[in-house]
């Protein structure tokens, strides 16, 4: 179908293009799901839309209404994504920001007329999160959807991202994506677990940690609750931190085989590619990962047209991921 | 060759300062252990009260995560380097 009534409907049902050039292992093939061919430009459309629906199912939103506002802490992607849904439902939206994200993704919220809340860049999203926490406590009639606790955001990947890929990709063995929300690897996760024997579950994320600078004690650490509730120690098999240099290498070898995804694709694919080194010799396999988004959001930060030592050092200050 | 563990910049007060630590054992369990044993200070910051990892603390062999390679029995070799850092919210959200 190619005549759509809402650029809502766009939302989903991406392409996966075989990216096996890549593979350094010739049985094993990999598979990379594009999901910047969503309209606000990454997966999280599928996250936004999903918590928008649920949120308007239970009656804490009501579209059309006026004067409802919400707020939300995104490092971009989501906020995107809300604000295109926002803004298509007549919701006012603020999005906790950290600072040191790449200019393009915060033109993008003021596209769709998403008002921007700055959180401290050196606490990275961990501080966004606490701030847009303690924002929703003081003001009770703003609708605070907390992607990192909300079952809608697994649950649009369980009905939507995971099907989809078993469809396109039934010989799937592996799953690799990001760990963010964690959204995307219980969701997917889940679904592949409980339809695929065998199907092995890997976790790719930037050393967060080491960026993140604003920590006084361990006791300020955070686990997404998405995480948790679906016991995501044992839905992972693995996972594995993969770093900015690495991530801007593998961002690049992929725009050489006509991929232009965003950095954290990058990241992605390097873990595919440790993934596919794990295989025994003589045995085939299918790893399927997720493209978050495209190199557009990026391109101010140089990844595939500076000095890589330089890019790295920039990658180091901005959260990427 | 040896063992490399990097330590992060919360733990460090609590690590007699110390950015990166020499490694002594054969598995996560014994490393964490020697570092716990000379530094007394990071001992709660890296065990939960029944010995088992702190919750919020992440532990990597060479950026592969101890939890999914048997945890504390994870086998350490010379050369490799362990990495501590902190469970925060990341990622593409």
């Amino acid at each position: 179908m190619t005549r759509y009534a809402s650029v809502l409907d766009l939302i989903g049902n991406t392409p996966v293009v075989d990216a096996s050039a890549l593979s350094p292992n010739p049985n094993v093939k990999i598979w990379v799901k594009l999901e910047g061919r969503n309209p606000a430009g990454s997966v999280k459309d599928r996250v936004a839309y999903s918590l928008i629906r649920a949120a308007e199912a239970d009656g804490r939103l009501t579209p059309g209404k006026p004067g409802q506002t919400l707020i939300e802490p995104s490092s971009g992607n989501t906020g995107i994504a809300l604000a295109m849904v926002c803004r298509m439902r007549g919701y006012h939206l603020k999005v906790v920001l950290p600072s040191n994200v790449s200019p393009e993704r915060r033109q993008l919220l003021e596209v769709w007329g998403a008002e921007i809340i700055d959180s401290p860049g050196s606490e990275g999203s961990n501080g966004a999160v606490r701030m847009a926490q303690k924002l929703a406590a003081d003001n009770p009639t703003w609708v605070f959807l907390y992607q990192y606790a909300n079952p809608a955001n697994p649950l649009a990947h369980y009905t939507t991202t995971g099907p989809e890929i078993l469809a396109d990709i039934p010989e799937v063995t592996h799953f690799v994506a990001g760990l963010g929300t964690s959204g995307t690897l219980m969701g997917v996760g889940r679904f592949l677990k409980e339809n695929v024997p065998g199907v092995k579950i890997w976790a790719i994320e930037p050393p967060s940690g080491e960026m993140v600078d604003g920590l006084r004690s361990l006791e300020d650490g955070y686990i997404p609750p998405v995480f948790t509730d679906n016991d995501g120690a044992n839905l992972l098999d693995r996972r594995v931190v993969v770093r900015p240099r690495e991530s801007l290498e593998w961002v690049r070898k992929m725009a050489e085989i006509g991929l232009f995804v965003g950095i954290s694709s990058g990241a992605i694919m390097a873990g595919a590619v440790k993934c596919a080194a794990t295989i025994p010799e003589g045995e085939e396999a299918h790893i399927v990962t997720i493209a978050c988004d495209d190199g557009w959001k990026y391109l101010s930060t140089g990844a595939w047209t500076d000095d890589l030592d330089e890019v790295v050092e920039r990658a180091k200050r901005i959260i990427y991921f | 060759m040896a063992i490399t563990v990097r330590i992060p910049t919360v733990l460090r007060p609590a690590a007699g300062g110390l950015a990166v630590i020499t490694g002594t054992g054969s598995t996560i369990g014994e490393i964490l252990g020697a570092i716990a044993a000379e530094h007394p200070g990071v001992q709660p910051q890296l065990f939960n009260a029944d010995g088992s990892l702190h919750k919020f603390l992440n532990v990597y062999i060479n950026d592969d995560d101890v939890r999914y390679l048997g945890g504390l029995d994870a086998s350490v070799a010379d050369g490799d380097e362990v990495t501590l850092l902190p469970a925060v919210a990341g990622g593409a959200a």
